[in-house]
């Protein structure tokens, strides 16, 4: 950029990016999900890390995550133009270039894994690098525009945080680890679908084939209730590997019949039935599916200390 | 009409250029704080020497005596 744009030139102006527009194409809060669970699979685990090291750890995989966040804005600039959700994004709306983001995505993908692996190790390291190539390969590039089942597969890449987590303190992956992360991955596509059945979107005219548009509501409502009866003996099997505890399955047991019950609700309703109330039951799910995550991992941490405290 | 020297862009700048001047201070700070947690994670700081590619013939076993 230089002072030429100071100089109207009758055209749109390109606008210089502000820090924040930078800070944008992190998604910042998809980034605060991802250190909550990543937080969590490193202080579960059974081998203590020191402070500083965990800082590190946890700030390196924000800041990966934040990198394929860019990647991401940078590959889906076309779509995010056409959609009203996301014209708004740096990209889009003309105030960071794709090749900024690009170049920032890279650099900082790169950056987040090598300091990873100097400051904790290789497998780590590697977890962090096979999730952001899972997110902005398999799922932005390949799966997104391919397939309605892509949330399912991508979902992947928001589920492995924690087991990074655990990577970082213990060195290796575990059963544990592999519960956490299937607990994240079976819960995105009904929290997913649930949002996506009160929402209208414009993926359709986007090219993007969500469920709802591809298959209608009556599929997606039946999505939803298979995929949280799938997710339930995920969530309780957790509570009884070495990371679980009474407060982990009390919680467990509270949180999946109430999912559960929201998943039978939403199946059971008529289109007709959703529209009439404003899609009261699907909106109420949604709200549920976020206390769901939240709750379970909280009820680890809680766990976690009252084992260290020798309750 | 008073001149201004300063164009909101000047401003947007300058926030940037902060905002990189304190991300690469945080990152120096960073990399120190992870040198000192290894170095103390070693327990002998003794042993740090040994990891700086120059001969030091102190860390070399020393032959019995009588050998």
């Amino acid at each position: 950029m230089t002072d030429v744009t100071l100089q109207p030139t009758g055209q749109e102006a390109v606008q210089e990016a502000e820090l924040g527009d930078y800070f944008a194409l992190f998604k910042p809060r998809v980034m605060s999900l991802v250190v909550f669970t990543a937080l969590v699979g490193l202080l579960v685990a059974p081998v203590p890390v020191h402070p500083f090291i965990g800082f590190v750890a946890i700030l390196c995989i924000a800041v990966g995550a934040g990198a394929s966040g860019a990647l991401n804005m940078w590959w889906d600039a076309d779509i995010d133009a056409k959609m009203k959700r996301t014209a708004r994004r740096p990209i889009p709306a003309g105030r960071v270039q794709p090749g900024e983001a690009l170049g920032l995505g890279l650099t900082l993908s790169v950056f987040a894994t090598v300091l990873l692996w100097l400051a904790t190790d290789a497998l780590a390291a590697g977890l962090l690098a096979f999730t952001i190539f899972f997110y902005v390969v398999i799922y932005s590039v390949w799966l997104k525009r391919l397939t309605p089942q892509n949330i399912v597969i991508g979902g992947a890449a928001g589920a492995f945080p924690p087991m990074i987590g655990w990577a970082v303190a213990t060195g290796g992956v575990s059963v544990e680890s592999v519960l956490m992360f299937a607990l994240i991955f079976m819960w995105t596509p009904p929290h997913f679908w649930a949002l996506a059945l009160f929402v209208k979107s414009d993926y359709g005219d986007a090219g993007v084939p969500m469920l709802t548009e591809t298959h209608g509501a009556r599929v997606t409502r039946n999505h939803v209730l298979a995929y949280t009866i799938l997710l339930v003996p995920v969530a309780i099997g957790l509570g009884f590997t070495s990371i679980g505890g009474p407060v982990y399955l009390a919680t467990a047991v509270v949180l999946n019949l109430w999912f559960l019950k929201g998943a039978w609700d939403i199946w059971k309703r008529t289109d007709e039935l959703a529209i009439a109330d404003n899609f009261k039951v699907e909106k109420q799910v949604f709200k549920v599916s976020l206390y769901y995550l939240f709750g379970h991992f909280v009820a680890l941490l809680i766990d976690a200390v009252l084992r260290v405290g020798g309750v | 009409m008073a001149i201004h020297v300063e164009h909101e862009l000047h401003g947007r700048r300058r926030g940037r250029n902060r905002g990189l001047g304190l991300l690469l201070a945080g990152f120096v700070a960073i990399v120190f704080g992870l040198t000192v947690v290894k170095v103390i994670a070693l327990g002998d700081a003794g042993k740090f020497e040994s990891f700086d590619h120059v001969a030091r013939p102190q860390l070399e076993p020393q032959p019995e005596a009588g050998q």
